[in-house]
């Protein structure tokens, strides 16, 4: 399986602030009565963009000026909360490529790897010097570097960090870890003949 | 070489190293639901891949079926689509699945250690972040998403880095009325919902020894609240005693070989950790999260928080969470008034939670306007509370007694808060719309303090509505 090398990001943002916004937020379990991952990205953050009718709520997502926007901008601990792959799928369906926050839940993070996410680690003065950029020009173009671990836009220049792994696996392509761990086999089955835990 | 027993299981697991510098590592038990694998199993067949090890594949369903209503089809159509999508997929890649037609159908976390799946130095992994649980028996257990659930299911392995071990030693005897859903809601109230970010939670100490199983899987249930990938306690005897005569523990000789292992996984006297925390047990109060995260917790005692004590982002924090909770800066929370008590969840819906409140709620009534419901946590535990007569208890104080199932812990099945109903609930998490109305309310709490709320028709002190024995 190849996969695309992911080593810079580029687009419009869109800043959703505040810490500790945990999946249930992202996408609420209602919407997970599902057998597919179809259609999630309409529920993104569903309860605190819309009002028991339906109607919007005064939500960033909600305003036309960040329409199109795959630069996902938040606060410290994101993604917090479940293991559920919902919630990145419906910030990937929704049309985000890429993630920027002061951190990032484990599970969340991994999963995002996963699907190709990168999620990028930032200074909260430099994610509020980005959401400035964003807000006063929401047509400015951010650019994720993975390869120099840097965000650019509007001029200027922010360090970010990312756990080396997902680096790695993103960067090179392999980021989906399906094709290697099914090279693995004869290697798994020699451990497992170790574990009696597994005989059938 | 000292070594934990997060890293004695983790070196038997180990398969190989991946070009990323993760590990490729064999996962023994894979547990599934209807939840978050019917999108792995779609991912299988679209690459054309079988299931590497069905008899390692152990399968429930927990979250959508409705607890007042066994007959099918069940009344929502989705919820109807998913049990039978899971019947299906076990049924194509033969996989054992407590359905409910067993008898031993419950959430998850509750049916591995009842069936004796669950056992030390093992490695168990289940799309479903409460995994953490099956850390109570010296297993290292995983949360994952759907992705690494094919993964499972096609190799038995997942790509994983390795974590650091912090061990959190508690200290001492807990006071009366403090109980082990105490402990954690301190613990994380202490270190932070992010505080175990990178770790895996080694939990020990006098109070930990003390333990019973089941006290062992309530905080292991809750680390990853406090952020941690995976939380553990070493087996020791009472493990052993547990697991002994269960469906699927080893027999005969088998047994003594297992123990044997078992034992033997144990971490090491002497072993370093990266990070070590100690609690003195008599620090610990009957707690009550106050906000709308289980970090934001305080003493039944305390007062919530006044935001303008503090500055910054705690503040803007405090500031949303007291509005959202629509509770007063600095007010008591005892007294709060409460329209729902949730007994429950794979945190406390087992026998033995159910046991301590019916010993106090014997001859006592729901406060009127309290809808109260109690859910066994599997068809195991509601067989063997009625058989103890504890389902008599609960109905004759006016809980409505229900089937298995995670319920209103989250609320993807007709149990749900309404409108912003408050609710005491025993459960684990108390996020914004996490008990399935938008602006929900929920005060997570022990079972014998969800019962001193259900009587009182606000959040009180268990100790005092149930005179509880000061020692
Ligand atoms: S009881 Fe609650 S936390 Fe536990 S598995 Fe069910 S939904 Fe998840």
């Amino acid at each position: 399986m190849s996969l695309a090398k992911i080593t810079s990001v580029k687009g419009r943002g869109v800043y959703v602030p505040g810490n500790d916004i945990d999946t249930d937020r992202i996408i609420p379990a209602r919407f997970m009565k599902c057998v597919t991952f179809d259609g999630l990205g309409e529920f993104l953050f569903y309860d605190v963009r819309k009002q028991a009718d339906g109607t919007d709520k005064a939500h960033p997502l909600n305003e036309a000026r960040f329409k199109g926007a795959s630069v996902l901008l938040s606060g410290a601990n994101f993604g917090c909360g479940s293991s559920r792959e919902h919630a990145p799928q419906a910030i990937q369906k929704y049309g985000f490529k890429a993630v920027i926050a002061e951190g990032f839940a484990e599970i969340f993070f991994g999963n995002c790897t996963t699907l190709g996410i990168p999620c990028l680690v930032a200074r909260r003065e430099d994610i509020a010097r980005i959401a400035d950029a964003v807000n006063a020009r929401p047509d400015l173009e951010i650019e994720l570097d993975l390869n120099a671990r840097e965000i650019r836009f509007g001029g200027q220049t922010v360090k970010a960090t990312i756990r080396e792994t997902d680096r790695d696996a993103l960067i090179h392509g392999r980021w989906d870890a399906i094709g290697e761990l099914l090279e693995g086999r004869n290697a798994v089955l020699e451990t497992a003949q170790k574990l009696p835990y597994l005989a059938a | 070489m000292a070594k934990s027993l997060f890293q004695k299981v983790w070196d038997a697991h180990h398969v190989r190293t991946l070009a990323n510098g993760q590990t490729q590592l064999l996962i023994g038990t894979h547990l599934i639901h209807e939840v978050t694998s019917p999108q792995a199993f779609g991912m299988l067949r679209d690459l054309g891949l079988k299931v590497a090890m069905p008899h390692r594949t152990f399968a429930t369903v927990d979250h959508i079926v409705p607890t007042d209503q066994f007959a099918e089809p069940f009344a929502d159509p989705l919820a109807d689509a998913m049990i039978k999508e899971l019947r299906r997929n076990c049924a194509e890649f033969g996989i054992t699945f407590f359905d409910r037609a067993t008898g031993k159908q419950g959430i998850v976390h509750i049916v591995g250690p009842e069936q004796g799946i669950t056992q030390p130095g093992t490695t168990i992994a289940c799309g479903d972040s409460h995994t953490s649980t099956h850390g109570a028996f010296g297993a290292i257990a995983f949360g994952i998403g759907t992705t690494q659930i094919r993964d499972v299911l096609a190799t038995q392995t997942m790509a994983l880095g390795k974590l650091k071990v912090r061990r959190i030693n508690v200290n001492g005897r807990l006071r009366p009325g403090v109980y082990s859903k105490d402990v954690i809601l301190h613990i994380i109230r202490v270190l932070g919902v992010n505080g175990g970010t990178g770790f895996a939670y080694e939990y020990g100490g006098e109070v930990f020894d003390r333990f019973t199983m089941e006290e062992r899987m309530t905080v292991c249930n809750m680390s990853i609240e406090g952020g941690a990938r995976a939380g553990y306690v070493n087996p020791d005897e009472t493990t052993f005693a547990y697991l002994k005569g269960r469906p699927y523990s080893p027999k005969g000789a088998a047994w003594d070989q297992a123990v044997a292992r078992w034992r033997s996984f144990a971490s090491d006297a002497g072993c370093t950790y990266d990070d070590v925390v100690t609690i003195d047990a008599a620090t610990i109060a009957p707690t009550v999260t106050w906000g709308i995260n289980p970090g934001q917790g305080i003493a039944i005692t305390e007062q919530v928080p006044d935001p303008t004590k503090v500055s910054g982002d705690e503040r803007s924090s405090i500031e949303e969470a007291l509005a959202y909770m629509k509770l007063k800066p600095g007010s008591p929370i005892k007294g709060t008034r409460i329209d729902v008590a949730f007994m429950g969840s794979c945190t406390n819906g087992r026998l033995s939670d159910f046991q301590e409140v019916a010993k106090y709620l014997k001859g006592r009534r729901v406060a009127a306007g309290v809808k109260a419901i109690a859910v066994p946590g599997s068809q195991g535990v509601g067989i063997l509370c009625a058989e103890l007569g504890i389902d008599r208890v609960f109905r004759d104080a006016g809980f409505e007694w229900r089937e298995a199932g995670c319920s209103m812990c989250l609320a993807m099945n007709p149990d749900k808060l309404i409108g912003d109903q408050l609710c005491a609930s025993s459960s684990n998490r108390n996020f914004k719309g996490r008990q399935g109305s938008p602006t929900g309310r929920t005060i997570l709490m022990s079972p014998l303090m969800v019962a001193a709320a259900a009587v009182t028709g606000s959040v009180a002190d268990a100790r005092e509505v149930f005179s509880v024995p000061s020692a």
